[in-house]
Protein backbone atom coordinates (compact mmCIF):
# COMPACT_ATOMS: atom_id res chain seq x y z
CA UNK A 1 0.00 0.00 0.00
CA UNK A 2 1.13 3.10 -1.02
CA UNK A 3 -0.10 7.05 0.32
CA UNK A 4 -1.91 8.13 -2.79
CA UNK A 5 -3.59 12.16 -2.42
CA UNK A 6 -4.33 10.88 1.18
CA UNK A 7 -5.45 7.39 0.62
CA UNK A 8 -3.74 4.49 1.29
CA UNK A 9 -3.95 2.92 -2.22
CA UNK A 10 -2.31 -0.62 -3.27
CA UNK A 11 0.28 -0.45 -6.17
CA UNK A 12 -0.53 -4.03 -6.97
CA UNK A 13 -2.55 -7.17 -6.15
CA UNK A 14 -1.13 -10.04 -8.68
CA UNK A 15 1.31 -8.21 -10.39
CA UNK A 16 1.34 -4.66 -12.38
CA UNK A 17 2.00 -6.58 -15.87
CA UNK A 18 -0.47 -9.30 -14.92
CA UNK A 19 -2.71 -6.75 -13.96
CA UNK A 20 -2.30 -4.49 -17.25
CA UNK A 21 -3.10 -7.37 -20.06
CA UNK A 22 -5.33 -8.52 -17.80
CA UNK A 23 -6.95 -5.49 -18.44
CA UNK A 24 -5.83 -5.45 -22.39
CA UNK A 25 -7.24 -9.09 -23.38
CA UNK A 26 -9.79 -9.55 -20.84
CA UNK A 27 -10.90 -7.40 -17.48
CA UNK A 28 -9.65 -5.47 -14.60
CA UNK A 29 -11.46 -3.65 -11.63
CA UNK A 30 -9.76 -0.34 -10.27
CA UNK A 31 -11.07 1.18 -7.09
CA UNK A 32 -10.72 4.75 -8.05
CA UNK A 33 -12.65 6.40 -5.03
CA UNK A 34 -9.71 8.48 -4.34
CA UNK A 35 -11.31 10.54 -7.50
CA UNK A 36 -12.99 13.93 -6.24
CA UNK A 37 -16.09 15.11 -7.97
CA UNK A 38 -17.47 18.75 -7.78
CA UNK A 39 -20.63 19.60 -8.03
CA UNK A 40 -21.71 22.73 -9.51
CA UNK A 41 -25.92 23.65 -10.44
CA UNK A 42 -28.28 26.59 -10.46
CA UNK A 43 -29.17 28.76 -13.09
CA UNK A 44 -25.69 30.01 -14.24
CA UNK A 45 -24.22 26.84 -14.03
CA UNK A 46 -23.09 26.42 -17.60
CA UNK A 47 -22.26 29.78 -17.55
CA UNK A 48 -19.51 29.23 -15.15
CA UNK A 49 -18.55 26.06 -16.44
CA UNK A 50 -17.92 27.35 -19.46
CA UNK A 51 -15.93 30.14 -17.70
CA UNK A 52 -13.52 27.97 -15.46
CA UNK A 53 -12.52 25.40 -17.90
CA UNK A 54 -11.08 24.76 -21.80
CA UNK A 55 -13.65 22.98 -23.24
CA UNK A 56 -16.48 24.10 -25.27
CA UNK A 57 -19.61 22.66 -22.26
CA UNK A 58 -22.42 23.72 -24.22
CA UNK A 59 -21.77 21.20 -26.74
CA UNK A 60 -22.79 18.57 -23.99
CA UNK A 61 -26.26 16.71 -23.90
CA UNK A 62 -27.45 15.66 -20.77
CA UNK A 63 -26.01 12.50 -19.88
CA UNK A 64 -22.75 13.46 -21.74
CA UNK A 65 -19.11 13.59 -20.60
CA UNK A 66 -16.33 15.68 -22.02
CA UNK A 67 -12.65 15.78 -20.96
CA UNK A 68 -11.44 19.07 -20.52
CA UNK A 69 -8.95 21.49 -18.29
CA UNK A 70 -10.05 23.88 -15.32
CA UNK A 71 -7.61 26.66 -16.45
CA UNK A 72 -5.33 29.04 -14.77
CA UNK A 73 -5.60 33.12 -16.41
CA UNK A 74 -2.63 31.57 -17.44
CA UNK A 75 -4.06 29.22 -19.54
CA UNK A 76 -2.42 26.47 -17.56
CA UNK A 77 -3.45 23.44 -15.59
CA UNK A 78 -5.50 24.21 -12.11
CA UNK A 79 -6.25 20.53 -13.06
CA UNK A 80 -7.87 18.43 -15.70
CA UNK A 81 -11.07 16.97 -15.14
CA UNK A 82 -13.79 15.10 -16.83
CA UNK A 83 -17.09 16.82 -17.11
CA UNK A 84 -20.41 15.54 -16.74
CA UNK A 85 -23.75 17.26 -17.22
CA UNK A 86 -26.09 15.54 -15.07
CA UNK A 87 -29.03 17.83 -16.08
CA UNK A 88 -29.58 20.97 -17.88
CA UNK A 89 -27.87 23.51 -15.22
CA UNK A 90 -26.38 20.65 -13.17
CA UNK A 91 -22.73 19.79 -13.84
CA UNK A 92 -20.04 17.46 -11.91
CA UNK A 93 -16.95 17.72 -12.54
CA UNK A 94 -14.24 14.53 -11.91
CA UNK A 95 -11.40 15.65 -10.53
CA UNK A 96 -8.10 14.57 -9.54
CA UNK A 97 -7.60 12.87 -5.97
CA UNK A 98 -4.26 15.67 -4.65
CA UNK A 99 -5.95 18.54 -6.12
CA UNK A 100 -9.92 17.94 -4.34
CA UNK A 101 -9.25 20.85 -2.12
CA UNK A 102 -7.44 23.36 -4.21
CA UNK A 103 -9.88 22.52 -7.47
CA UNK A 104 -13.00 23.82 -4.86
CA UNK A 105 -11.19 26.41 -3.16
CA UNK A 106 -10.40 27.58 -6.84
CA UNK A 107 -13.91 27.15 -8.15
CA UNK A 108 -15.90 28.69 -5.26
CA UNK A 109 -13.54 31.71 -5.63
CA UNK A 110 -14.10 32.23 -8.92
CA UNK A 111 -17.96 31.58 -9.13
CA UNK A 112 -18.06 34.07 -6.17
CA UNK A 113 -16.05 36.74 -7.85
CA UNK A 114 -18.39 36.24 -10.82
CA UNK A 115 -21.38 36.46 -8.87
CA UNK A 116 -24.47 34.51 -10.45
CA UNK A 117 -26.84 31.53 -9.47
CA UNK A 118 -25.01 29.07 -8.94
CA UNK A 119 -23.88 26.64 -6.11
CA UNK A 120 -20.68 24.67 -5.92
CA UNK A 121 -20.47 21.55 -4.01
CA UNK A 122 -17.47 18.96 -2.90
CA UNK A 123 -19.35 15.89 -3.33
CA UNK A 124 -15.98 14.06 -3.06
CA UNK A 125 -17.51 11.42 0.09
CA UNK A 126 -20.56 11.39 -1.53
CA UNK A 127 -18.83 8.76 -4.20
CA UNK A 128 -17.56 5.72 -4.67
CA UNK A 129 -15.63 4.58 -7.46
CA UNK A 130 -15.18 1.78 -9.11
CA UNK A 131 -13.80 1.04 -12.86
CA UNK A 132 -14.77 -1.95 -15.06
CA UNK A 133 -12.23 -1.50 -17.98
CA UNK A 134 -11.31 -4.09 -21.19
CA UNK A 135 -12.95 -5.84 -23.90
CA UNK A 136 -15.13 -7.99 -21.66
CA UNK A 137 -15.93 -5.70 -19.05
CA UNK A 138 -19.45 -4.66 -20.79
CA UNK A 139 -20.00 -8.62 -20.32
CA UNK A 140 -19.15 -9.25 -16.92
CA UNK A 141 -20.89 -5.25 -15.52
CA UNK A 142 -24.01 -6.22 -17.62
CA UNK A 143 -24.37 -9.47 -16.15
CA UNK A 144 -25.49 -7.09 -12.66
CA UNK A 145 -27.45 -4.15 -14.30
CA UNK A 146 -30.40 -3.34 -16.14
CA UNK A 147 -28.93 -0.67 -17.94
CA UNK A 148 -28.85 -1.31 -21.59
CA UNK A 149 -24.83 -0.62 -21.63
CA UNK A 150 -24.27 -1.22 -25.32
CA UNK A 151 -26.83 1.69 -25.83
CA UNK A 152 -24.53 3.77 -24.02
CA UNK A 153 -22.01 5.52 -25.95
CA UNK A 154 -18.27 6.42 -25.15
CA UNK A 155 -18.49 9.60 -23.40
CA UNK A 156 -21.78 8.77 -21.76
CA UNK A 157 -23.34 7.85 -18.91
CA UNK A 158 -26.47 6.86 -17.27
CA UNK A 159 -28.27 5.98 -13.95
CA UNK A 160 -29.43 3.15 -12.72
CA UNK A 161 -28.44 -0.04 -10.51
CA UNK A 162 -25.46 -2.30 -9.95
CA UNK A 163 -25.99 -5.58 -7.62
CA UNK A 164 -28.94 -3.69 -6.40
CA UNK A 165 -27.10 -0.72 -5.44
CA UNK A 166 -27.70 2.94 -6.74
CA UNK A 167 -25.12 3.61 -9.30
CA UNK A 168 -24.16 6.49 -12.61
CA UNK A 169 -22.41 4.34 -14.76
CA UNK A 170 -20.15 6.33 -17.64
CA UNK A 171 -18.48 4.60 -20.43
CA UNK A 172 -15.25 6.11 -19.62
CA UNK A 173 -11.58 5.35 -18.36
CA UNK A 174 -7.96 5.77 -17.68
CA UNK A 175 -6.98 2.64 -19.75
CA UNK A 176 -7.07 3.18 -23.55
CA UNK A 177 -9.72 0.15 -23.32
CA UNK A 178 -13.19 0.06 -23.38
CA UNK A 179 -15.14 0.08 -20.19
CA UNK A 180 -16.94 1.75 -17.57
CA UNK A 181 -16.86 4.04 -14.32
CA UNK A 182 -19.46 3.20 -11.53
CA UNK A 183 -20.04 5.84 -9.47
CA UNK A 184 -21.99 4.30 -6.06
CA UNK A 185 -22.61 5.45 -2.27
CA UNK A 186 -19.68 4.74 -0.36
CA UNK A 187 -21.36 2.89 1.95
CA UNK A 188 -22.62 0.34 -0.39
CA UNK A 189 -19.14 0.57 -2.52
CA UNK A 190 -17.85 -2.78 -1.45
CA UNK A 191 -21.11 -4.89 -2.18
CA UNK A 192 -20.66 -3.88 -5.82
CA UNK A 193 -16.60 -4.33 -5.98
CA UNK A 194 -17.34 -8.06 -4.46
CA UNK A 195 -20.32 -8.67 -7.03
CA UNK A 196 -18.12 -7.44 -10.05
CA UNK A 197 -15.11 -9.57 -8.73
CA UNK A 198 -17.20 -12.34 -8.63
CA UNK A 199 -19.25 -11.76 -12.01
CA UNK A 200 -15.61 -11.24 -13.31
CA UNK A 201 -14.30 -14.70 -12.78
CA UNK A 202 -15.59 -16.53 -16.02
CA UNK A 203 -13.64 -13.72 -17.78
CA UNK A 204 -10.55 -13.86 -15.31
CA UNK A 205 -11.02 -10.32 -14.20
CA UNK A 206 -8.38 -9.01 -12.15
CA UNK A 207 -8.57 -6.57 -9.42
CA UNK A 208 -6.08 -3.65 -10.30
CA UNK A 209 -3.68 -1.41 -8.34
CA UNK A 210 -2.16 2.22 -9.02
CA UNK A 211 0.51 0.27 -11.06
CA UNK A 212 -1.15 -1.11 -13.42
CA UNK A 213 -3.42 2.03 -13.73
CA UNK A 214 0.04 4.17 -14.80
CA UNK A 215 1.15 1.90 -17.27
CA UNK A 216 -1.98 1.46 -18.56
CA UNK A 217 -2.58 5.32 -19.11
CA UNK A 218 0.46 6.23 -20.50
CA UNK A 219 0.42 3.39 -23.26
CA UNK A 220 -2.88 4.86 -24.39
CA UNK A 221 -0.55 8.09 -24.06
CA UNK A 222 -3.76 9.98 -21.18
CA UNK A 223 -1.61 12.52 -19.67
CA UNK A 224 -1.13 12.17 -15.75
CA UNK A 225 -1.85 15.88 -14.37
CA UNK A 226 0.77 16.97 -11.76
CA UNK A 227 3.15 14.72 -13.71
CA UNK A 228 2.75 15.11 -17.67
CA UNK A 229 1.48 18.84 -16.92
CA UNK A 230 0.68 21.42 -13.92
CA UNK A 231 0.42 25.23 -13.05
CA UNK A 232 3.07 25.96 -15.23
CA UNK A 233 1.90 24.15 -18.22
CA UNK A 234 -0.76 25.42 -20.61
CA UNK A 235 -3.39 22.86 -22.72
CA UNK A 236 -1.11 23.57 -25.72
CA UNK A 237 2.19 22.98 -23.99
CA UNK A 238 0.60 19.34 -23.28
CA UNK A 239 -0.51 18.68 -26.55
CA UNK A 240 -4.26 18.86 -26.03
CA UNK A 241 -5.47 21.67 -28.27
CA UNK A 242 -8.31 19.40 -29.40
CA UNK A 243 -9.63 20.36 -25.40
CA UNK A 244 -9.96 23.94 -26.26
CA UNK A 245 -12.91 25.46 -27.36
CA UNK A 246 -11.84 27.89 -29.58
CA UNK A 247 -15.81 28.96 -30.28
CA UNK A 248 -16.10 30.01 -26.99
CA UNK A 249 -16.75 33.40 -26.45
CA UNK A 250 -14.22 33.76 -23.73
CA UNK A 251 -12.78 31.94 -20.47
CA UNK A 252 -9.75 31.74 -17.92
CA UNK A 253 -6.55 31.48 -19.82
CA UNK A 254 -8.84 32.24 -23.47
CA UNK A 255 -6.08 35.03 -24.14
CA UNK A 256 -3.01 33.31 -23.48
CA UNK A 257 -4.47 30.31 -25.38
CA UNK A 258 -5.35 32.34 -28.56
CA UNK A 259 -1.94 33.84 -28.36
CA UNK A 260 -0.08 30.72 -28.67
CA UNK A 261 -2.46 29.08 -31.35
CA UNK A 262 -1.34 32.00 -33.59
CA UNK A 263 2.41 32.04 -32.66
CA UNK A 264 3.13 28.38 -31.95
CA UNK A 265 4.26 27.30 -28.42
CA UNK A 266 7.98 27.27 -27.11
CA UNK A 267 7.78 23.80 -26.18
CA UNK A 268 5.50 20.77 -26.18
CA UNK A 269 5.12 18.02 -24.43
CA UNK A 270 6.63 14.83 -26.91
CA UNK A 271 5.42 10.78 -26.46
CA UNK A 272 9.01 9.09 -26.88
CA UNK A 273 10.04 5.54 -27.78
CA UNK A 274 13.63 4.32 -26.44
CA UNK A 275 16.12 3.21 -28.76
CA UNK A 276 18.33 1.80 -26.53
CA UNK A 277 17.25 -0.44 -23.54
CA UNK A 278 16.53 1.32 -19.94
CA UNK A 279 13.38 3.41 -18.83
CA UNK A 280 13.78 7.26 -18.75
CA UNK A 281 11.66 8.03 -15.81
CA UNK A 282 9.83 11.34 -14.45
CA UNK A 283 12.23 13.90 -13.73
CA UNK A 284 15.22 12.75 -15.69
CA UNK A 285 16.51 15.64 -18.07
CA UNK A 286 16.30 15.27 -22.36
CA UNK A 287 20.24 16.72 -22.70
CA UNK A 288 21.01 18.49 -26.26
CA UNK A 289 24.85 19.47 -27.11
CA UNK A 290 25.66 18.60 -23.45
CA UNK A 291 22.70 21.10 -21.82
CA UNK A 292 19.40 20.44 -20.37
CA UNK A 293 16.69 21.05 -22.85
CA UNK A 294 13.61 19.33 -21.75
CA UNK A 295 12.87 17.38 -18.98
CA UNK A 296 10.92 13.30 -18.76
CA UNK A 297 7.41 13.83 -17.22
CA UNK A 298 6.41 9.80 -17.28
CA UNK A 299 8.33 6.61 -18.37
CA UNK A 300 7.59 3.57 -17.78
CA UNK A 301 8.42 0.01 -19.52
CA UNK A 302 4.57 -0.95 -20.73
CA UNK A 303 3.98 -4.64 -19.68
CA UNK A 304 1.46 -5.06 -22.92
CA UNK A 305 4.04 -3.85 -26.07
CA UNK A 306 6.97 -4.31 -24.12
CA UNK A 307 8.76 -1.66 -24.91
CA UNK A 308 9.39 1.60 -22.51
CA UNK A 309 8.07 4.57 -23.47
CA UNK A 310 7.09 8.14 -21.99
CA UNK A 311 6.68 11.79 -22.79
CA UNK A 312 9.13 14.78 -22.63
CA UNK A 313 8.73 18.37 -22.45
CA UNK A 314 11.24 19.59 -25.23
CA UNK A 315 11.87 22.65 -27.00
CA UNK A 316 8.83 22.71 -29.71
CA UNK A 317 11.71 22.09 -32.88
CA UNK A 318 12.47 18.60 -31.12
CA UNK A 319 8.65 17.62 -30.61
CA UNK A 320 8.17 16.05 -34.21
CA UNK A 321 7.92 12.51 -35.15
CA UNK A 322 11.47 11.30 -35.64
CA UNK A 323 13.43 13.36 -34.01
CA UNK A 324 16.21 11.39 -31.62
CA UNK A 325 16.47 12.40 -28.16
CA UNK A 326 19.04 11.37 -25.73
CA UNK A 327 17.98 10.99 -21.99
CA UNK A 328 20.40 11.45 -19.15
CA UNK A 329 19.07 7.86 -17.22
CA UNK A 330 21.15 8.30 -14.12
CA UNK A 331 24.20 9.25 -15.24
CA UNK A 332 24.01 7.43 -18.70
CA UNK A 333 23.38 9.38 -22.05
CA UNK A 334 20.90 6.88 -23.66
CA UNK A 335 18.83 7.16 -27.03
CA UNK A 336 15.43 7.54 -27.83
CA UNK A 337 12.74 8.72 -30.26
CA UNK A 338 9.35 10.81 -30.54
CA UNK A 339 6.98 8.65 -32.02
CA UNK A 340 3.53 9.63 -32.75
CA UNK A 341 0.48 9.05 -30.25
CA UNK A 342 -1.09 7.16 -28.65
CA UNK A 343 1.35 4.32 -28.23
CA UNK A 344 -1.57 2.33 -28.19
CA UNK A 345 -4.78 2.08 -29.80
CA UNK A 346 -7.48 -0.42 -28.62
CA UNK A 347 -8.47 -2.35 -32.29
CA UNK A 348 -11.67 -1.94 -33.54
CA UNK A 349 -12.62 1.20 -31.63
CA UNK A 350 -15.94 2.49 -32.67
CA UNK B 1 5.32 -18.30 2.13
CA UNK B 2 9.17 -18.33 1.02
CA UNK B 3 11.95 -20.49 2.14
CA UNK B 4 15.15 -19.68 2.28
CA UNK B 5 17.97 -22.25 1.20
CA UNK B 6 19.98 -22.39 4.01
CA UNK B 7 23.22 -23.10 2.08
CA UNK B 8 22.67 -19.69 1.26
CA UNK B 9 24.46 -16.38 2.89
CA UNK B 10 22.09 -13.33 3.05
CA UNK B 11 22.41 -9.65 3.44
CA UNK B 12 20.07 -7.13 4.65
CA UNK B 13 20.04 -5.69 1.45
CA UNK B 14 18.27 -8.51 0.05
CA UNK B 15 21.00 -10.20 -1.63
CA UNK B 16 21.41 -13.91 -1.27
CA UNK B 17 24.82 -15.39 -1.55
CA UNK B 18 25.96 -19.10 -2.43
CA UNK B 19 29.86 -19.66 -1.09
CA UNK B 20 31.92 -22.37 -2.79
CA UNK B 21 35.55 -22.67 -3.01
CA UNK B 22 36.27 -19.39 -2.33
CA UNK B 23 33.76 -18.03 -4.92
CA UNK B 24 30.29 -15.90 -4.35
CA UNK B 25 27.47 -16.68 -6.27
CA UNK B 26 25.08 -13.90 -5.96
CA UNK B 27 21.42 -12.88 -6.88
CA UNK B 28 18.71 -11.41 -5.18
CA UNK B 29 16.06 -12.80 -2.59
CA UNK B 30 12.99 -13.93 -2.87
CA UNK B 31 11.56 -10.93 -0.58
CA UNK B 32 13.26 -8.72 -3.15
CA UNK B 33 11.76 -9.84 -6.35
CA UNK B 34 8.22 -9.60 -4.66
CA UNK B 35 8.86 -5.60 -3.51
CA UNK B 36 10.01 -4.86 -7.07
CA UNK B 37 7.62 -6.67 -8.89
CA UNK B 38 7.82 -7.19 -12.83
CA UNK B 39 11.36 -6.80 -13.43
CA UNK B 40 12.31 -5.72 -17.07
CA UNK B 41 16.28 -4.73 -16.81
CA UNK B 42 19.17 -6.06 -15.57
CA UNK B 43 22.21 -3.90 -15.37
CA UNK B 44 25.73 -6.22 -14.08
CA UNK B 45 29.54 -4.91 -13.93
CA UNK B 46 32.23 -6.08 -16.02
CA UNK B 47 33.76 -9.18 -15.30
CA UNK B 48 37.42 -8.27 -13.98
CA UNK B 49 36.06 -5.53 -12.23
CA UNK B 50 37.25 -5.24 -8.47
CA UNK B 51 34.64 -4.37 -5.87
CA UNK B 52 34.76 -3.97 -2.37
CA UNK B 53 32.12 -5.19 0.24
CA UNK B 54 28.54 -3.11 -0.11
CA UNK B 55 29.88 -1.71 -3.34
CA UNK B 56 27.33 -0.86 -6.34
CA UNK B 57 27.55 -4.13 -8.10
CA UNK B 58 24.59 -3.38 -10.72
CA UNK B 59 20.93 -2.11 -11.58
CA UNK B 60 17.65 -3.96 -10.92
CA UNK B 61 15.13 -2.11 -12.99
CA UNK B 62 11.30 -3.08 -12.58
CA UNK B 63 7.84 -1.46 -14.36
CA UNK B 64 7.36 0.30 -10.57
CA UNK B 65 11.51 1.18 -9.44
CA UNK B 66 14.64 1.09 -10.05
CA UNK B 67 17.03 -0.77 -7.08
CA UNK B 68 20.89 -1.32 -7.17
CA UNK B 69 22.69 -4.56 -6.78
CA UNK B 70 25.57 -4.63 -3.99
CA UNK B 71 28.42 -6.54 -3.36
CA UNK B 72 28.22 -9.01 -0.11
CA UNK B 73 31.68 -9.78 -0.58
CA UNK B 74 34.98 -8.00 -1.77
CA UNK B 75 36.88 -9.29 -4.64
CA UNK B 76 36.74 -9.85 -8.49
CA UNK B 77 33.83 -10.56 -10.37
CA UNK B 78 34.81 -13.21 -11.99
CA UNK B 79 31.60 -14.17 -14.18
CA UNK B 80 28.11 -12.50 -14.80
CA UNK B 81 24.80 -13.99 -16.29
CA UNK B 82 24.13 -12.81 -19.75
CA UNK B 83 20.81 -15.14 -20.07
CA UNK B 84 19.33 -13.37 -17.19
CA UNK B 85 20.57 -9.77 -18.84
CA UNK B 86 18.25 -11.03 -21.79
CA UNK B 87 15.43 -12.40 -19.72
CA UNK B 88 15.35 -10.59 -16.39
CA UNK B 89 11.97 -11.53 -15.83
CA UNK B 90 13.37 -14.99 -14.63
CA UNK B 91 14.06 -13.47 -11.77
CA UNK B 92 10.37 -12.92 -10.33
CA UNK B 93 9.87 -16.72 -11.06
CA UNK B 94 12.92 -18.16 -9.70
CA UNK B 95 14.96 -15.87 -7.71
CA UNK B 96 17.24 -18.50 -5.71
CA UNK B 97 18.13 -20.15 -9.13
CA UNK B 98 18.67 -16.81 -10.64
CA UNK B 99 22.29 -15.70 -10.15
CA UNK B 100 23.85 -12.57 -11.01
CA UNK B 101 26.93 -12.63 -10.39
CA UNK B 102 30.01 -14.62 -9.21
CA UNK B 103 32.72 -13.09 -7.26
CA UNK B 104 36.28 -14.58 -6.50
CA UNK B 105 36.08 -13.38 -2.57
CA UNK B 106 39.39 -11.67 -1.28
CA UNK B 107 38.43 -11.53 1.96
CA UNK B 108 36.38 -14.85 2.90
CA UNK B 109 35.32 -14.08 6.69
CA UNK B 110 32.89 -11.51 5.29
CA UNK B 111 30.74 -14.04 3.89
CA UNK B 112 31.35 -15.78 7.44
CA UNK B 113 29.28 -12.56 9.06
CA UNK B 114 26.58 -12.34 6.60
CA UNK B 115 22.85 -13.23 7.73
CA UNK B 116 22.12 -17.14 7.83
CA UNK B 117 18.89 -18.50 6.10
CA UNK B 118 16.56 -18.18 9.26
CA UNK B 119 18.03 -14.79 11.07
CA UNK B 120 17.30 -13.22 7.18
CA UNK B 121 13.74 -14.95 7.29
CA UNK B 122 13.22 -13.09 10.49
CA UNK B 123 14.30 -9.41 9.11
CA UNK B 124 11.72 -9.98 5.86
CA UNK B 125 8.97 -11.32 8.13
Amino acid sequence: MVEFGGWDMPVEYSGISDEHVAVRTRAGLFDVSHMGEIEIAGNDALALVQWLTSNDASRLAVGQIQYSALTTPAGTFVDDVLVYRMADEHYMLVVNAGNIGKDHDWIRAQAAERGGDTAVVNASARYALIAAQGPQAETVLQSLTAIDLPGIKYYWFAHGEVAGVRATVSRTGYTGEDGFEIFTPPAQADRVWQALLEAGRTVDLKPCGLGARDTLRLEAAMRLCGSDMDEQTTVLEAGLGWIVGWKKQDFLGAARLREQKMNGVERRLAPFEMRDRAIARHGYNVIRDHEQVGVVTSGTQTPFLKKAIGFAMVPVSMAVVGEPLMIDVRGKLVAAEVVPEPFYKRPGRT
Amino acid sequence: MSSYPTDFKYTKDHEWVRMQDGEATVGITDFAQRQLGDIVFLELPAVGQQVKQGDVLGQIESVKAVSELFAPVSGEVTATNAALVTHPEGINTAPHDSWMVRIRASAPAEAGALLDAAAYASLVK
